[in-house]
């Protein structure tokens, strides 16, 4: 179990924290510990990175009683000063590239840069959504084989494939289910969401008009069936259930919960963020789910980029297939692909419930998913699915002596592994821990997240970790929470080797600065 | 499997200290009749990265591209020279690898990037502030028009008749579930936007009007008159820009008096990817910050004083309030807010401007040029760099026709409000600083060849 870090550091745990021992520097930088100013700060007014051939003197007397009295106040950097700006700015950053990145529900695995290069073919990227069928064929193409595949994994009817994200796929999902329900006249008013579900879930519920009512979990962290057959009525338009969910467990009675729900005239919808866990050895379709987004951004690797993109496919039951958004790509009598849109959809798809977004959805994703899918192909993402198990459950029995792990004994995890803070000494939680991981080199797990634990920790190493790396990262979780067994004050100070200690975020809640006004204050 | 680094006997080791006498034991919550024997039958096994290029690029090589051919097409979605530092910075690991920025220690990179994009989105809209970007200019549309529903507590809708086809259906599909009231109806063929007749539409029942700009038929609406006529009425106005290289040359929609401006980024250094993903730009009043959705970056101090950033103001988000946030928005468009912000810094204001004079200049002399045709005629006394062309044929046929000769023409009206009797005939057609003089020759020729 033990692998020292090759390197040989070891945390030197008297010194934390006691700056003065390292020299001032004039420049506030420290060796490669870089400080950037905003590119504000840097720029000037006349200075412009891009050389344009063109005179000024384009007559602009057209516009006249509209023109912009100035140009906007940004400054302009040249090239070089631009790319140090950003590459400066990038190394205050962690990435899945500079090691784990266990965030649980998140599922940061490796990114193949074979996707950054066939998303940027000039056939993909430089291809306008509205030009005419015949010039797009293999776009269409890639959106047919994507979805084809997706159908296949899950075992469902359909799939509709514009949603941008995960929780646009959800809103798609519910807006198909009362879509459904329109059409056969009733109005229903509930849907059932667990307290375990990402916040998305009842977010998107009260979004497309629905009243959410929570759904009682069992101690062993799974969904009450008994509890939920009671709340089960004719108002019930749904329930939605994340599966594997929130707690890393496979929900075990999916199948009567689903039968219970149709048997009330209700919708399974299932949030897929998890479905990475098992892809390749079980089809959602098989336990009567009716609509489930799946996260390429997730499952399929696509970049997480800081916050996006992502993209949100959802995959429909024979149910609900009939209310997919516009548009959709299907294959006509001649052999060629094209867009059903609003011109076609009286004949194609008269009951779509319409479009959710201005143009066909993530492209450059799907290209990016496409080629990560065929990469593995059926058995290697059978073998994704069985290496994040194998790797979660590893990390879990590695550490469950040392931090509590509330459903250890509700049998194996899935993808990920949940611990709570409760058996930490008083004055200690899971922000310590957190922080104390990043002066270990990691990025933390997911943290108070679910609510329905105590100080919860979410680890999620997916299949990307080596054994090695799982060891190396165990070994600091473990010292991490060994310091807050001993009740070393110190941790409360960490991390002091990031870019930045813990930072504020009363103050910047309570005093919003959210734009710079560096050059109109005083 | 190259993407996977576990070999048979970690796999082995690691099942031992586990316990588990197999991988099946892991996936034991599986009833047997539904988990899976094997791989999935009919479905290829895995494939080398030659293999899969291979696949890939073929299907590549089956699209016209825009490089390859006279390129005229906008409607929402524009052609832009993309600097190459913005491809190259876009791929360190350490932007396009990273998570949301929940633990700012060790995102200071994300966090100063989105600082950044919210003061360039706010100086370029005239707003007082701006968020961290939604997932497009529709979906940020329509955000923008709950948000004025929630300001107003009134839920009747304008829409102007040059607002995109495309971001209409997105607000009709959303509020035949919200039970908004939408008041739409698709554009006449007028030379100038028809303001009188927006104005007159606006009651005490309604939360906001919304007016796109440059409009999608390429005019230019008089934002000042509507927004007094708007302001009047207890309302707000949503200005919705989808070419935000426009705002190089005309007037800031927040100078205007717009209240919620909200775009499509994609122009700044994003490509046209056949619709996506794109980058939702969101710009409103300070007095409105709390009920503004999706992310929102902060400046902050650390424990040691030195600034520093972070996601605030999230009690208006799902992760915290569930089903009362501001929007069930998770995700936002990160990476491409990103490609934004590098394209703008390298521009600056000034460079933005001139981008922008290019860019009309190059539509004057298509305007020339094509209307020099028998039977051409252009719509629009005003425009930026789009305009729309009314041709004596429809205009499907022809764009048809013009792509079988390799010349990607526009966009016609009748793909964008099929129906709609009157518009058969006319399309719109852009040039961008990327159409050379060669380009439009190409064009024009064509056009005379498809309409002789």
């Amino acid at each position: 179990m033990s692998a020292p870090n090759p390197s040989g550091w070891q945390p030197s745990l008297g010194s934390m924290g006691s700056e003065s021992v390292e020299p001032m520097t004039a420049s506030g930088d420290r060796g490669l510990m870089l400080e950037e100013p905003l590119s504000f700060e840097l720029g000037s007014a006349g200075k412009c990175g891009v050389d344009m051939d063109e005179p000024d003197e384009a007559p602009v007397s057209g516009l006249s009683s509209f023109l912009r009295e100035c140009a906007p106040e940004l400054p302009g950097l040249t090239e070089p000063e631009v790319i140090r700006h950003y590459s400066r700015l990038s190394r205050m950053n962690y990435g899945i590239d500079l090691g784990p990145f266990p965030l649980g529900s998140c599922t940061m695995k490796h990114n193949p840069r074979l996707n950054e290069k066939v998303a940027r073919l000039p056939g993909f990227a430089d291809i306008h959504p509205l030009q005419p069928h015949e010039t797009v064929q293999g776009a269409l193409d890639v959106i047919e084989q994507l979805a084809d595949w997706l159908i296949r994994l899950t075992g469902m009817a359909a799939v509709a494939m514009s949603p941008k994200a995960g929780a646009h796929g959800e809103l798609c999902g519910l807006l198909c289910i009362r879509a459904a329900h329109d059409a056969a006249g009733e109005r229903r008013t509930v849907v059932l969401v667990p307290e375990s579900a990402h916040g998305t879930n009842p977010a998107t519920a009260a979004f497309a008009g629905y009243k959410v009512e929570a759904i009682p979990a069992t101690p062993d962290g799974r969904v009450d069936l008994a509890a939920l057959k009671e709340q089960l009525s004719a108002d019930v338009a749904g329930v939605m259930i994340t599966n594997p969910n929130t707690c890393g467990l496979l929900e075990r009675e999916m199948k009567a919960i689903g039968d219970a729900v149709h048997a009330v005239g209700g919708y399974v919808y299932c949030d897929g963020a998890n479905f990475n866990a098992i892809v390749g050895k079980l089809r959602p379709g098989d336990l009567g789910i009716d609509a489930m987004h799946i996260n390429l951004h997730k499952t399929f690797s696509t970049p997480h980029g800081g916050g996006g993109p992502g993209s949100g496919p959802v995959v429909l039951s024979e149910a609900l297939a009939p209310f997919a958004p516009l548009p959709f790509v299907t294959r006509v009598a001649d052999g060629t692909l094209r867009l059903i849109e609003e011109g076609e959809a009286a004949e194609h798809a008269p009951e779509s419930f319409g479009r959710m977004t201005a143009f066909h959805g993530q492209m450059g994703m799907f290209t990016r998913g496409l080629a990560y899918i065929l990469s593995h192909g059926a058995d290697g993402l059978k073998q994704v699915a069985e290496d994040a198990v194998l790797n979660a459950n590893y990390v879990l029995r590695a550490c469950e002596d040392l931090l509590d792990a509330p459903f250890a004994q509700s049998g194996p995890c899935m993808h990920e592994a949940l611990f709570s803070d409760s058996s930490l000494p008083d004055g200690f939680s899971t922000l310590d821990i957190a922080k104390g991981l990043i002066d270990e080199g990691f990025h933390p797990m997911t943290v108070y997240f679910p609510l329905v634990v105590k100080g919860a920790m979410l680890v999620e190493p997916t299949e990307t970790e080596s054994k090695m790396g799982l060891d190396r990262f165990i070994l600091s979780l473990r010292n991490v929470v060994q310091r807050a067994v001993n009740a070393d004050e110190s941790l409360h100070s960490a991390p002091v080797f990031a870019p930045r200690r813990r930072l504020d975020e009363t103050q910047a809640a309570r005093k919003p600065v959210l734009v710079w006004n560096g050059d109109r204050d005083g | 499997m190259r993407y996977l680094p576990l070999t048979d006997a970690d796999r082995a080791e690691m099942l031992a200290l586990i316990g588990a006498g197999s991988i099946d034991e892991l996936f034991c919550d599986i009833s047997p009749e539904f988990r899976l024997p094997g791989p999935i039958e009919g479905l290829p096994l895995h494939a080398s990265e030659m293999a899969v290029e291979r696949h890939m690029s073929r299907l590549a090589a089956k699209n016209l591209s825009a490089g390859q051919a006279p390129f005229f097409l906008g409607a929402g979605a524009y052609r832009h020279h993309i600097p190459a530092t913005v491809d190259h910075l876009i791929q360190r690991g350490e932007f396009l690898t990273a998570y949301t920025p929940y633990q700012p220690e060790i995102a200071q990179g994300t966090l100063q990037v989105l600082f950044e994009f919210q003061t360039q989105v706010a100086r370029l809209f005239g707003t007082d502030i701006a968020n961290a970007s939604m997932y497009d200019g529709s979906t940020a549309c329509w955000e923008a028009i709950q948000m004025a529903g929630r300001i107003t507590k009134r839920d009747r809708v304008v829409l102007s008749d040059g607002l995109h086809a495309h971001y209409v259906s997105v607000i009709e599909a959303m509020a035949r579930f919200t039970a908004d009231t939408i008041d739409t109806r698709s554009p006449a063929l007028e030379a100038e936007p028809d303001t009188s007749k927006l104005v007159g539409s606006i009651d005490e029942e309604t939360s906001c009007v919304v007016v796109q700009y440059p409009d999608i038929l390429g005019r230019i609406p008089d934002l000042r008159a509507i927004a007094e006529a708007v302001h009047a009425q207890g309302a707000l106005l949503i200005a919705v820009v989808t070419e935000p290289v426009a705002l190089g040359l005309i007037e800031a929609p927040g100078n205007l008096g717009a209240d919620i401006v909200v775009g499509e980024g994609q122009s700044l250094g994003v490509g046209l990817q056949f619709g996506g993903p794109y980058l939702g730009l969101f710009g409103c009043r300070q007095k409105f910050v709390r009920q503004m959705p999706g992310r929102i970056c902060g400046q902050t101090v650390d424990a040691a004083g030195k600034r520093g950033f972070v996601l605030t103001l999230s009690t208006r988000e799902q992760h915290i309030r569930r089903e009362k946030a501001t929007s069930n928005i998770c995700t936002n468009s990160g990476l491409c807010a990103l490609a934004f912000s590098i394209h703008m810094s390298l521009l600056g204001g000034e460079g933005l401007a001139r981008l922008a004079r290019i860019n009309h200049a190059r539509a004057q002399e298509m305007v020339r040029r094509l209307t020099a045709i028998a039977g051409v005629s252009c719509l629009n006394d005003v425009y930026f760099n789009e305009v729309t062309l009314v041709l004596p044929k429809p205009a499907r046929d022809v764009l048809q026709a013009l792509a079988r000769r390799d010349v990607l023409g526009g966009v016609s009206l009748s793909r964008l409000y099929p129906g709609t009797s009157g518009l058969e005939n006319a399309m719109l057609v852009t040039a961008t600083e990327t159409v050379s003089e060669e380009d439009i020759e190409a064009f024009a020729s064509a056009l005379e060849g498809v309409l002789a």
